[in-house]
């Protein structure tokens, strides 16, 4: 039967292989899983940095609206909600996929949640694609305000992020297929994990700060 | 064992689940404040910040798993280490292009 390399309880990483693998190699997939994540958790933390350099400058660019259109005018509020929707549902939907890999160890299953967070993941690009261009066609372009240039770089970094995530996606489809669910393949399924989780985290952040506190300023 | 499978996904499902419902009540619970006008001013921006705060410890839980258990004891001193040099650097450039700021206006 199916047999966690990590016995230890219930774990991030606890990726499966099956139980006719000898003890020593579950016992070393173990150790490459855990080196692999941490690693992992190294670049989100500079990605950490990088973003909140993002906010920091945003804060900084509050009030430097320099007579351009302001918050009020270029934030629509509903937009920004249906997008939260979607990417805490992916965020739901991700970990379900995980949990479909490491448990069920069934492929289909696996790849079904991952491309329903695909889905969710298009459609908040699409709504943050509608808001760009709702801007720009009220003159809320990056390069009329200090205030607008930080918005932009903030919020279409995170953009650029979740685009990178759903490419990442497709790829893993590409491995999943061709490897089946080999220990590789779920650690860096688990590392995609990681990565979208960390980009909804971001995500409170921009929706607190720039679209909420930004219509109550 | 199979038991003990089953248990723990069922475990670790629950933990999803909780997030979710959480992490939505934690997300309407500002958005509806500020479309609805449903407070003051003072007591929104409030909401706003501590909803957003309660948010990212859900998120960290029950999403990415991080805990006080021994486990995960290497990620969360990175995170911990990371959130302060996050603060030094956003601390001090408040600071700095405030007072910037102050004594340029």
């Amino acid at each position: 039967m199916a047999q966690s390399v990590q016995g230890k309880g219930p774990s991030h990483i606890g990726i499966r292989l099956s139980n006719s693998a000898p003890a020593s190699h579950r016992e070393e997939a173990r150790t490459q899983a855990e080196e692999a994540l941490f690693g992992f958790w190294i670049f989100l933390m500079s990605d950490l940095i990088i973003f909140s350099m993002l906010f920091v400058t945003y804060a900084t660019m509050g009030h430097s609206l320099a007579g351009g259109p302001g918050p009020h005018e270029l934030f629509d509020l509903s937009s920004a909600a249906w997008e939260t929707v979607a990417l805490l549902a992916s965020s739901f939907t991700c970990g379900l996929a995980t949990l479909a890999m490491r448990y069920d160890r069934s492929l289909a299953k696996t790849l079904l949640w991952f491309a329903i967070t695909l889905f969710l993941g298009l459609v908040f690009l699409s709504l943050e694609l509608h808001d760009f261009m709702t801007m720009a066609s009220k003159g809320g372009v990056p390069s009329r305000s200090g205030w607008l240039s930080a918005s932009w770089a903030l919020i279409a970094t995170h953009g650029l992020h979740v685009t990178s995530g759903c490419i990442w996606m497709l790829i893993m489809f590409v491995q999943a297929a061709k490897f089946g669910l080999d220990p590789l393949v779920q650690t860096r399924f688990m590392r995609l994990a990681l990565f979208w989780h960390f980009l909804d985290i971001i995500w409170i952040g921009i929706f607190s700060i720039v679209y909420l506190l930004g219509v109550l300023s | 064992m199979n038991a003990d499978h089953e248990m723990e996904r069922r475990q670790e499902l629950r933990g999803y689940s909780i997030g979710l419902v959480l992490a939505v009540l934690l997300s309407a619970l500002p958005f509806a404040g500020v479309m609805l006008g449903l407070f003051p001013r003072a007591a929104l921006i409030w909401i706003i910040a501590i909803a957003a705060l309660c948010q990212v410890v859900v998120h960290f839980r029950f999403f990415l798993h991080i805990d006080l258990s021994s486990s995960h004891r290497d990620d969360l001193q990175l995170i911990l280490f990371s959130l302060l040099i996050v603060a030094l650097m956003v601390g001090g450039t408040l600071w700095v292009l405030g007072n910037a700021h102050a004594m340029m206006g």
